[in-house]
């Protein structure tokens, strides 16, 4: 016995012993926060690569290609417009064109965001399974994605804009914090449903409806005046939504004579960076307290 | 008892410090239980969603599998381990508890760094070139873009896709499935791994490749690695391991040198 012992000091510890002695750690525990952003940070040309591999990915089965990036906003516009604009003649917002597509530029960039992300995880189960990386790559890289897909979009929107008469403004530079603002948004949000979505399925065929019951309530598609007639509580709860606070934000900035719910400009800012602050955070909480459950069942 | 070896005197302590082993994976009585989603069979209306994730319950049809019951070895640094045992006999389960993607149930499964598993479907983007896959691969290992360029090149040579044609340049969807599995093998070995679990990932590949990728296995024992390989190929165990464990649904029949342990599983095998 005592000559085991001097050839191998290991011998009659027991396997948790023989571990802690050694240093070895749990396989699959979870890093702390502080040490969770750190990887993540350590992960951003990952993310970033990603992104842009997703990008040209998604339009490599189609002839035309990236072009697809400008066409789908557009064919969207056409659509609304001939709906909305022609055949139910909306005729109580000045330059309505303007107004829906901005409405639905800034709207798709969420709604795409949030369903891409909702199988960001369930849908790349192979990458996840075979390497390790902070499993919060995945999801800001579909945000990511569906950022470089909004900057596309918003050179047919300002094109748009322009052409039907709203002059260019300095105004207009403001913009690009309240997308920023919307994009830290998102994130949060796609980390929420990259969670949900990795635990339960079914959660996937539920999403649309959801997102399309949100674009009813963000003032997309109509002249938010009409959520005026809703009773008070109602309206404020609108009012503190945050896609219609993105939108009029956006309006806000690019259109003269917009109607808009918000009347304060400081509200809507203030609205908007604590959205983007309590999603933001929230989610990539959230989303790191699961950490070691993607990828497995 | 312990704590006796805990204080063992300093002079025994330089005298086998040359000879010590190293563990990388301890795995303790470890028990694995995982649920099997098989489909719906009723309830798939988009209102019986909504309530299964209101109630928070689970899919009808889910069944529990105890895959791995109880299970404890040591490997240490250097140690090419073989795992076989007919289908279903919890080798594929161990070697994914052991890089942390499923929860043993009771038990523990500790491990020096982060293992790697290497898996045939470890699918990369089918929509993507060789060449892109490459870098994205070794990004998401954790390298740094420098040596990635550095490396991405001769990453493509070992794989040996353009041994007939440019293949590199062209989506993975395109590559035949040993192709693209030798790419996913090339990438994954590029980088140094305290620990690599393989999953039947040699059997891929013609002569050439699988030669190739036995050499790169010993290269990574002799860079203080430890190598597990899931293989039904008794012959790549043999070339590849001089230590092997035998499972049968989910308890260690055998655990001792390769060659006894190999021939205890053909007789056994035979006999059935």
């Amino acid at each position: 016995m005592a000559t085991t012992a001097l050839v191998d000091p290991d011998t009659g510890l027991t396997q948790a012993q023989l571990a802690a002695r050694h240093g070895l750690r749990v396989a699959g525990e979870r890093p702390s926060l502080v040490e969770y952003s750190r990887r993540l940070w350590a992960y951003r040309h990952f993310i970033a690569a990603y992104a842009n591999a997703k990008l040209v990915a998604s339009y490599s089965n189609a002839k035309l290609g990236q072009l697809w990036q400008v066409l789908t906003p557009l064919t969207n516009a056409a659509v609304y417009y001939l709906i909305f604009g022609v055949v139910l003649d909306q005729k109580s917002i000045p330059n309505f064109i303007a107004y829906l597509t901005t409405g639905l530029f800034i709207f798709n960039f969420t709604q795409s965001a949030v369903l891409a992300g909702t199988q960001s995880i369930s849908s790349n189960l192979g990458l996840i399974r075979a390497l390790h990386f902070p499993r919060a790559s995945l999801p800001l890289s579909t945000t990511m994605t569906q950022f470089q897909q909004l900057l596309a979009s918003m050179v047919v929107l300002i094109g748009i804009v322009l052409v039907t008469g709203e002059p260019l403004t300095w105004e207009w530079l403001l913009l690009v914090p309240a997308l920023l603002l919307q994009a830290v948004f998102n994130a949060g949000v796609v980390l929420l449903v990259a969670r949900l979505g990795s635990k339960s399925s079914d959660l996937k065929q539920v999403m649309p409806f959801i997102m399309r019951t949100w674009m009813y309530g963000s003032g997309v598609l109509y002249s938010v005046s009409l959520f005026e007639r809703l009773p008070g509580w109602a309206t404020t709860l609108v009012q503190y939504n945050p896609l219609l606070v993105y939108i009029e934000l956006a309006r806000y900035t690019l259109m003269e004579e917009a109607p808009l719910l918000n009347e304060s400009l400081t509200q809507l800012w203030l609205v908007g960076a604590g959205w983007a602050l309590v999603a933001g955070i929230g989610g990539f909480i959230y989303f790191w307290r699961g950490e070691q459950e993607y990828g497995r069942g | 008892m312990v704590e006796h070896f805990d204080a063992a005197p300093e002079a025994s302590a330089t005298m086998t410090r040359t000879q010590e082993r190293i563990p990388t994976v301890v795995v303790d009585d470890a028990h694995i239980i995982y649920r099997v989603h098989q489909g719906a069979a009723g309830g798939t209306t988009p209102v019986a969603a909504l309530r299964r994730l209101v109630k928070r319950t689970h899919a009808p049809n889910v069944r529990e599998v105890h895959a791995v019951k109880g299970v404890s070895f040591t490997a240490y640094r250097g140690e090419a381990i073989g795992l076989i045992g007919s289908n279903g006999s919890g080798k594929s389960t161990i070697l994914r508890a052991i890089a942390g993607l499923l929860p043993v149930n009771r038990g523990a499964i500790h491990t020096q760094g982060q293992p790697s598993l290497l898996g045939v479907n470890a699918a990369l983007l089918n929509d993507l070139s060789g060449e892109r896959n490459v870098v994205l691969g070794c990004l998401a290992m954790g390298m740094h873009p420098d040596d990635v360029a550095k490396q991405a090149a001769g990453i493509i040579d070992f794989s040996g896709i353009n041994e007939r044609g440019d293949f590199a340049s062209l989506p993975m969807r395109t590559y035949s499935s040993g192709m693209a599995a030798r790419l996913r093998f090339s990438i994954a070995a590029a980088k140094k791994h305290d620990v690599l679990l393989i999953d039947e990932a040699l059997a891929t590949g013609d002569k050439g490749f699988r030669k190739r990728s036995e050499q790169r296995v010993r290269e990574l024992r002799e860079g203080a690695g430890t190598v597990f390989l899931v293989s039904h190929q008794l012959s790549s165990v043999r070339d590849t391991c001089e230590r092997t464990i035998w499972l049968e649904s989910g308890v260690i029949r055998m655990d001792g040198p390769t060659d006894e342990v190999i021939r205890a599983y053909e007789a056994y095998a035979n006999s059935k």
